[in-house]
């Protein structure tokens, strides 16, 4: 009988231990997050920036017609949810894509949501509108969009120029919020309104910012947190002592480089960090307009002296990955394989054996040990642009090139590149979308905004267009590894590695993903959650 | 004395036009501007959206135009608007110059309340391990750059505290609001705490070897009453000037103190300002501070004559 009671007791137990754990995994409403923030953003209008210190505070204020699932770390073409869409739908001939709308959505100031606000954010975007943004950074990824047209208030319709399967995937990027009607363009950069999971309170510059839950919000029991609050703090010292501290919750993401993640790991042991590729590939832009670099052996030679791995292993202790244009798998969808990589010009192993190839074409070129090429390496002031740089002129002196390396000021970069007073250039390229469209467009089509180096291939243009078209993704990506594999052979814009960066919270903070091929898309946060 | 506190006053205006020219123009000399900044944040170059965006902010104008539009809005106290933020450039200066003001007087104050006293010890006792040790405490406050001293604070704080003194705008607590500012003011005061010691010892020494010193003690005066009220009055002249200096110099600790603490004061703003060559902030700002300084510089020729009855300002 005594035995019965004590199993009685012990399943008892066990059921009360079952139940006590499930309750402490399960989220808890409330608190207010804090994060530092690493800069302060111009003004508070996405779709006037080109830079996550604008989607990581103001993404949350909106929501999209679709995106990528906020708790998936790689972002994919299956990974793509409805937000303000219910569902989507492409026509039979792959030019329209219909998406039937979510209802009862309301803006935060109480308006209703309906399909004319998509179709203004989309004829705004597309330079189509009345009312014009001051910049439109990202009007190409509409190139091929011919008009957006309602269906009454609940559907919308994009109709296309030719099929373009990865239009979702531009839709899906924390760039693609959907603005309202009723409010001005002007006034969304000082006090963007939205119908996301928090509310804007306040932006005060080099301060703070400052978001609050949105009680009405669409999706019922979200958001779990209370609001937001990001205090900036340019000073990464400063800002990684104050999380050792306590201070904040969560540091500022992917702003965490490898060494400062030794220290918050050795400070705060039990904060939990991860280290993610954020899709921004360091390169070199090169003026093939004027001497001595309009010269394709020369370009090949400097192509031929990289050192990748040495860049790595001194910037990021080995953390980082060696690739193309695209970001390399496995947390890269597009990138090539090794043993293609390893083909082109520069990416084969035997760093000796292709610097003996650069020196043949240097002599080729009339230069030699006994008359060495001067040339100034331009980058902007910005340690993350000047290290490589530094490493890049101390790699160019092994074929015979000394490089001097030349400052220039954020204000003066791009006029100075748009002028092509520059030789050779180190840039920072980051990618919203790991899709081949946005970054093939974006940075190598002839007459692109973004296209630097003015990089015309007409016969890889129309290359781009058909990729573009693709709907199989193994057809396509075929087709984009040889694409890629050009570029790189054709010295385009030389990709020297593509970072990767660590992000820290306290171990009381849940429900964090970190995208691992993109640093633009994951900062919803209506899943995130405070176990205190 | 009135006429020439009126040739002054007269300088005073002269001066600050000659130094509203000078700001105008050295930042257009500047290479680049805001339409630049915001094109290579947003990474795109469009001409016809450069053009536009110039337009809107009226920086396409002729200089003349556009340095008449600037000088008779400040005289009328129309700031005009941040082109960051889009906000009145006056609600965005005013509120920082009370934090960057708080943080300079306290700053002033600790250099003056530590650096006067210890001075005066230090001379009074020449030669004594005292004033040696006071000597090296005053040369590592010139030598440490104050925001390599600020680091240090922080993180010693929060290695051995787990604690960080970093600004806090609605402080809880006495502890709270004394930390907000009595750390980091006390690191930007340093250096010129050190300086103040210095010159005040200095300048000690020279009066107490004076002849009516000496006559003073003669006549049985205390040691207290011969170092406060003979000798330190005195000798506090030159002191009084390099304070004065000093808090016309202290903007440029500030910024480098403002920053480490993560303080949003008007230093470190002044600074983003013209990374951004945010005109109307950046011009009306140095202008506010060339304000300050002219009238500070002016407040203390008069405290000469105030305390050296020896000074006259006559005719």
């Amino acid at each position: 009988m005594r035995s019965v009671w004590a199993l009685a007791a012990m399943a008892a137990l066990s059921v009360l231990t079952a139940s006590t754990a499930t309750l402490a995994t399960e989220p808890k409403p409330g608190g207010i997050l804090r994060m530092y923030h690493r800069d302060s953003p111009g003004n508070a209008s996405i779709h006037e920036g080109a830079t996550y210190s604008l989607n990581v505070p103001f993404m949350p204020v909106f929501n999209n017609l679709v995106i990528y699932k906020q708790d998936e770390a790689q972002n994919r073409m299956d990974n793509i949810i409805p937000e303000l869409a219910e569902s989507w739908a492409w026509a039979g001939d792959n030019k329209t894509l219909t998406f039937r709308l979510r209802q009862g959505v309301t803006w935060h100031d109480g308006k209703p949501f309906t399909a004319a606000d998509v179709k203004c954010t989309f004829d705004m975007l597309m330079g189509k509108s009345q009312q014009k943004f001051r910049q439109n950074p990202r009007k190409s990824w509409y190139d091929q969009v011919n008009d957006v047209s309602t269906n009454g208030d609940f559907e919308v319709s994009f109709n296309l120029k030719r099929p373009q399967p990865s239009l979702l995937a531009l839709l899906a990027s924390g760039y693609t919020p959907v603005y309202p009607c009723h409010v001005s363009p002007g006034d969304m950069r000082t006090h963007p309104v939205g119908t996301g999971p928090f509310k804007f309170v306040e932006f005060k510059a080099n301060e703070s910012i400052k978001l609050t839950r949105n009680t009405d919000y669409w999706r019922k029991g979200r958001p779990y947190l209370d609001g937001i609050e990001f205090t900036i703090i340019p000073n990464r010292s400063t800002a990684i002592l104050a999380f050792v501290a306590g201070k904040f919750d969560m540091t500022f993401p992917t702003e965490v480089s490898i060494p400062l993640l030794k220290d918050v790991k050795s400070q705060a042991p039990n904060a939990v960090c991860v280290v993610e590729p954020n899709n921004v590939a360091t390169n070199i832009i090169v003026n093939s307009s004027a001497p001595p670099f309009d010269n394709l052996d020369i370009r090949r030679a400097m192509a031929l002296s990289l050192d990748r791995k040495a860049f790595i292993s001194i910037m990021f202790e080995g953390q980082g990955d060696v690739g193309g244009t695209m970001l390399p798998p496995p947390n890269g969808l597009w990138g090539m394989p090794k043993e293609m990589l390893e083909t082109i010009p520069g990416y084969g192993p035997d760093i000796n054996a292709n610097r003996e190839e650069a020196k043949k074409l240097m002599q080729k070129a009339g230069y030699g040990p006994d008359k060495h090429m001067a040339v100034k390496v331009s980058t902007r002031n910005i340690p993350v642009y000047r290290d490589p740089a530094v490493i890049l002129i101390d790699q160019l002196k092994s074929i015979y090139i000394d490089g001097e390396l030349d400052v220039v000021e954020t204000a003066n970069w791009f006029p100075k590149i748009a002028r092509k007073d520059y030789m050779l250039g180190l840039n920072l390229t980051g990618n919203a979308v790991d899709d081949p469209d946005q970054s093939f467009y974006e940075n190598y089509s002839c007459g692109s905004e973004r296209n630097y180096t003015n990089y015309c291939n007409r016969e890889i243009e129309k290359l781009f267009d058909v990729q573009s078209q693709e709907t199989d993704i193994a057809k396509r990506k075929a087709m984009v590894w040889d694409i890629d594999k050009k570029l790189q052979e054709d010295v385009a814009r030389p990709i020297i590695f593509h970072a990767r960066t660590g992000s820290c919270w306290q171990p009381y903070v849940k429900g964090v993903t970190v995208m691992s091929n993109s640093s633009y898309n994951g900062y919803r946060y209506e899943d995130l959650w405070m176990d205190k | 004395m009135f006429a020439y506190l009126v040739r002054r006053l007269f300088l005073m205006l002269v001066t600050l036009f000659g130094i509203s020219v000078v700001i105008f123009f050295l930042l257009r000399i500047v290479p680049g501007n805001i339409v630049d900044i915001l094109f290579a944040a947003a990474g795109y170059v469009d001409p016809a959206d450069k053009a536009n965006l110039e337009k809107e902010l009226g920086i396409d104008q002729p200089l003349v135009l556009q340095y008449w539009h600037w000088i008779s809005g400040f005289v009328r106290g129309d700031f005009g608007y941040s082109y960051v933020s889009e906000k009145p450039a006056l609600q965005e200066i005013l509120p920082r110059i009370s934090i960057t003001a708080r943080l300079a007087g306290l700053a002033l104050l600790f250099s003056a309340s530590a650096g006067i006293p210890l001075g005066v010890i230090s001379a009074v006792k020449q030669g004594s391990r005292l004033d040696y040790a006071l000597r090296v405490v005053s040369l590592s406050g010139l030598s440490l750059p104050s925001f390599w001293l600020g680091l240090l604070i922080l993180t010693a704080s929060v290695a051995m505290f787990n604690q960080m003194p970093i600004f806090n705008p609605n402080p809880q607590t006495w502890l709270e609001a004394f930390t907000t500012y009595a750390v980091p003011a006390a690191a930007v005061g340093f250096r010129s705490a050190a300086l103040t010691m210095r010159i005040t010892r200095s300048s000690m020494l020279e009066v107490l070897r004076q002849d009516y010193i000496r006559t003073a003690r003669a006549k049985g005066a205390s040691d207290a009453a011969v170092n406060y009220k003979h000798a330190l009055k005195n000798a506090i002249l030159p002191v009084i000037t390099v304070i004065g200096i000093e808090a016309a110099f202290l903007i440029g600790g500030l910024v480098v103190t403002e920053t480490v603490f993560n303080i949003p004061g008007v230093a470190r703003f002044l600074v983003e300002a013209i990374r951004w060559r945010d005109y109307p902030i950046v011009q009306n700002l140095v202008m506010l501070i060339a304000v300050v300084v002219v009238s500070a510089n002016f407040i203390v020729d008069m405290l000469y004559a105030v305390f050296d009855p020896r000074i006259r300002y006559t005719d």
